[in-house]
């Protein structure tokens, strides 16, 4: 075990080394572009012993990893924002081949304007595609997921790709201290490859001809019962990787201050550190109030949620990332999930494009949101926090900017 | 290199009555390719007639394992497999990308330039039937001028974009022009490329008599007219050097060429034009600028040393 002072970007590359991926290739984009620098830098130093593909783009990264690991070869890249819709048909070619990858997406805006700022657009606009999604919340829970994520996208139960999230610059590009583990301890724990079948000249596999349309469809019913197959895969390796590495973050959702509290905030990816501390100091004015981070968006933790908020009085929803025409997205995931619990629900869409919110925010919004709740059950289902330099001058509400 | 048609494998490559057309020169080409390349292979089809003629899964009625990919990835996808198979030490599998002209000179082009390039070690195949057939028929970059399509109802406006020239121009290991017409001549240019480490690339005319409007038993016969009346010249480019293949050399010489039109009438997509000189007459000159191409090639990468110097000290 070494602990080493890194950006999260250099914590994806640290944990694809210690997976011994055998073939990587990606394209550059901020922020994820030093990755693949940090992973050239390792393969043609010999620390890293695979092939690197530098692509012309985005769509042929996928596909050149796919080709890859449909050879039988461990594969991975990484991406960011519009990197990532230009991949979009491959990343659902992909899991519907149900071929084990794993690709690191670093959050940001998608344009236009141009933005290289976080934001989860990018990343949410995958939810639908059979991908395993997860969002790490610093720099130590990176390398562990990514380094994880080989282990439950090629358990057989699964065999799905999976994406790590992380936030654009807030964790690729900060530095904090990470424990690498030993690669002895990974080799150990990280089986060989598998995969459901193999392209190979002596195996007659032929993948992704048309099929009959009732055998199209069950295919489609196979990959949503392997996503439930996945909740508990990714509960046993995150308790697994706990026994052995020492690290265990609560598999599909962290709880943070979640036992007597009566409240919840519901969030994702590096802000959710901010409502924690936001927490912190509501807790010592005594306000039962917790933090439930989702860690997978994909599988969708719907039964975990409900058992951590069955109690609740409320649970308020920030989000990240908007599904235009409708609410924040995970709010609408969080709201059609506690439809059975008769409480209060707020979604707050913020933090867009990377304007910062901050816990002061935070802990003001709860306040805001409890008070209204203990007036009366409310269901709000979408208000944004406006920018400092525009709010008092919309309304917090979009839906009110007609009615003026 | 010559093909004894007496070697070549007897071994079937494709089930009878597969799906494809009549007359369809795709199944024609995929046979020749199992013959000259055997069975250590692995194929790459991106979206395209190709993909419907294997059939129904979990069946196909092509005898070789197949990597079905999305329209633009054909050669991306078949850079990785070769680099997934030899980082684990499977070094001998040939991968071999099998595109239409539309994924391989519209949608796809970026990543077979891309995969020219850094000269990974792929055969990628273009079977051009210069159309997107599997779509019904809409002009591609490769249709030709005048020819009728569902989206050049009173004929294409543009030449063909000429692929195997900017695949010379890449600087590859191997470019090639076939034709479904002269089966031992593809099948020797298999079997040429796949000894040949790095990108490979040939370009098989595939005459299709659903989108060409023509007489299914003729597929053979238009791919040898389309050599001879001097449209498709035969040739090689192997590591900088230029040759014109041995049966098209006589077409060099205008006088032993077959008049286009034999060639045009044969085609209903040549209906509207020809009766029209001036429409002719364009296609000829097509011809002249595509002979006068084959001349500057021949002279640029001479096989003679000598005028390989001359050309660099240019
Ligand atoms: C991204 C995308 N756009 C469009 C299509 C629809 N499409 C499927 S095959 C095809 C045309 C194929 O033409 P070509 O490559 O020439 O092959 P052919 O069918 O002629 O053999 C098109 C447009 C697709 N599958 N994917
Ligand atoms: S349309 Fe042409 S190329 Fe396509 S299957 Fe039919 S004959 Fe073959
Ligand atoms: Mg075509």
């Amino acid at each position: 075990m070494v602990v080493k002072t890194l950006t999260g970007n250099y914590a994806v590359a640290y944990a694809v080394k210690l997976a011994r991926v055998n073939v990587v290739s990606a394209y550059p984009i901020t922020p994820q572009t030093t990755i693949v620098e940090k992973l050239s830098e390792m393969i043609e130093k010999g620390e890293l012993n695979a092939r690197m593909i530098r692509v012309e783009s985005e769509h042929s990264a996928l596909a050149a990893v796919y080709g890859a690991a449909s050879a039988g070869a461990r594969a991975f890249t990484a991406t960011s924002s519009h990197g990532l819709l230009y991949m979009h048909e491959v990343v659902w070619w992909a899991a519907g081949s149900r071929i084990p990858l794993v690709m690191a997406v670093v959050t940001r805006a998608i344009g236009p304007p141009w933005n290289i700022h976080v934001d989860h657009q990018d990343i949410l606009d995958q939810r639908d595609s059979g991908w395993i999604i997860a969002v790490a919340q610093e720099n130590q829970e990176v390398l562990d997921l990514t380094l994880q994520a080989f282990k439950i996208s090629e358990d057989p139960r699964v065999y799905l790709p999976m994406m790590v999230g992380l936030d654009g610059f807030i964790l690729s590009h900060t530095t904090a201290p990470v424990d690498i583990p030993d690669q002895e301890l990974v080799d150990s724990w990280l089986p060989p490859r598998r995969q459901p079948y193999i392209i190979a000249p002596e195996s007659e596999v032929v993948m992704g001809n048309i099929a009959p349309d009732e055998d199209h469809f069950m295919m489609r019913y196979s990959m949503a019962a392997s996503m439930e197959a996945a909740k508990k895969v990714i509960e046993e390796v995150d308790k697994e990787y706990g026994e052995i590495f020492g690290r265990s973050y609560g598999g599909l959702v962290e709880c943070y201050k979640c036992e007597d509290a009566e409240y919840f905030v519901v969030i994702m990816g590096s802000w959710a550190g901010d409502a924690k501390k936001a927490v912190d100091t509501l807790r010592e004015q005594n306000i039962p109030v917790g933090v439930v981070r989702i860690r997978f968006v994909r599988p969708w933790p719907r039964e975990k949620l409900l058992e951590i908020l069955s109690g609740a009085k409320g649970v308020l929803v920030f989000d990240r990332a908007v599904s235009m025409g409708s609410t924040g997205i995970l709010f609408s995931e969080v709201a059609q999930t506690l439809y059975p619990l008769n409480i209060s629900l707020k979604g707050l869409v913020a933090g867009l494009a990377g304007v910062d919110v901050g816990p002061s925010r935070i802990e003001a919004e709860i306040l805001k949101f409890i008070k209204q709740a203990e007036e009366g059950a409310i269901y709000t289902p979408t208000e944004w926090i406006l920018p400092e330099k525009y709010a008092g001058r919309y309304p917090s509400s979009p839906k009110e900017v007609i009615a003026k | 290199m010559t093909v004894n048609i007496k070697r070549i494998p007897k071994k079937k490559f494709l089930m009878p009555g597969n799906a494809a057309c009549p007359g369809c020169p795709e199944t024609m080409g995929m046979r020749y390719l199992k013959m000259a390349l055997g069975d250590n292979f692995v194929m790459v089809i991106p979206a395209g007639c190709s993909s419907v003629i294997q059939g129904i899964a979990p069946r196909s009625g092509i005898y070789a394992p197949i990597l079905n990919i999305v329209f633009a990835a054909g050669a991306s996808a078949a850079a990785g497999m070769k680099a997934g198979f030899e980082s684990i030490g499977r070094k001998d599998v040939e991968v071999v990308v099998w595109a239409g002209d539309g994924g391989t000179g519209d949608i796809g082009f970026q990543a077979l330039s891309g995969a020219a390039e850094r000269d990974d070690d792929i055969l990628y195949i273009c079977v051009d039937n210069e159309a997107y057939m599997n779509t019904g028929i809409q002009r591609s970059s490769l249709t030709p001028y005048g020819a009728w399509t569902t989206t050049t109802w009173t004929g294409k406006r543009e030449h063909k974009k000429n692929i195997p020239l900017i695949m010379i121009a890449h600087g590859v290991k191997y470019v090639a022009t076939a034709s479904v017409g002269y089966p031992t001549d593809f099948i020797a240019k298999v079997k040429k490329a796949s000894q040949i480490r790095g990108f490979k690339y040939i370009h098989l005319l595939a005459p299709c008599p659903v989108g060409w409007r023509f007489d299914p038993a003729l597929t053979g016969e238009i791919g040898q007219l389309a050599v001879k009346t001097g449209l498709f010249p035969l040739y090689e480019y192997e590591n900088g050097k230029f040759q014109l293949s041995p049966l098209a050399r006589r077409y060099k010489d205008p006088s032993n060429r077959v008049p286009v039109v034999e060639y045009l009438k044969l085609q209903g997509r040549y209906k509207h034009l020809i009766n029209k000189p001036e429409e002719i007459k364009k296609i000829e000159e097509y011809i002249e600028s595509i002979w006068y191409m084959i001349d500057v090639l021949e002279k640029a990468f001479n096989p003679k040393e000598e005028a390989r110097k001359l050309l660099g000290s240019l």
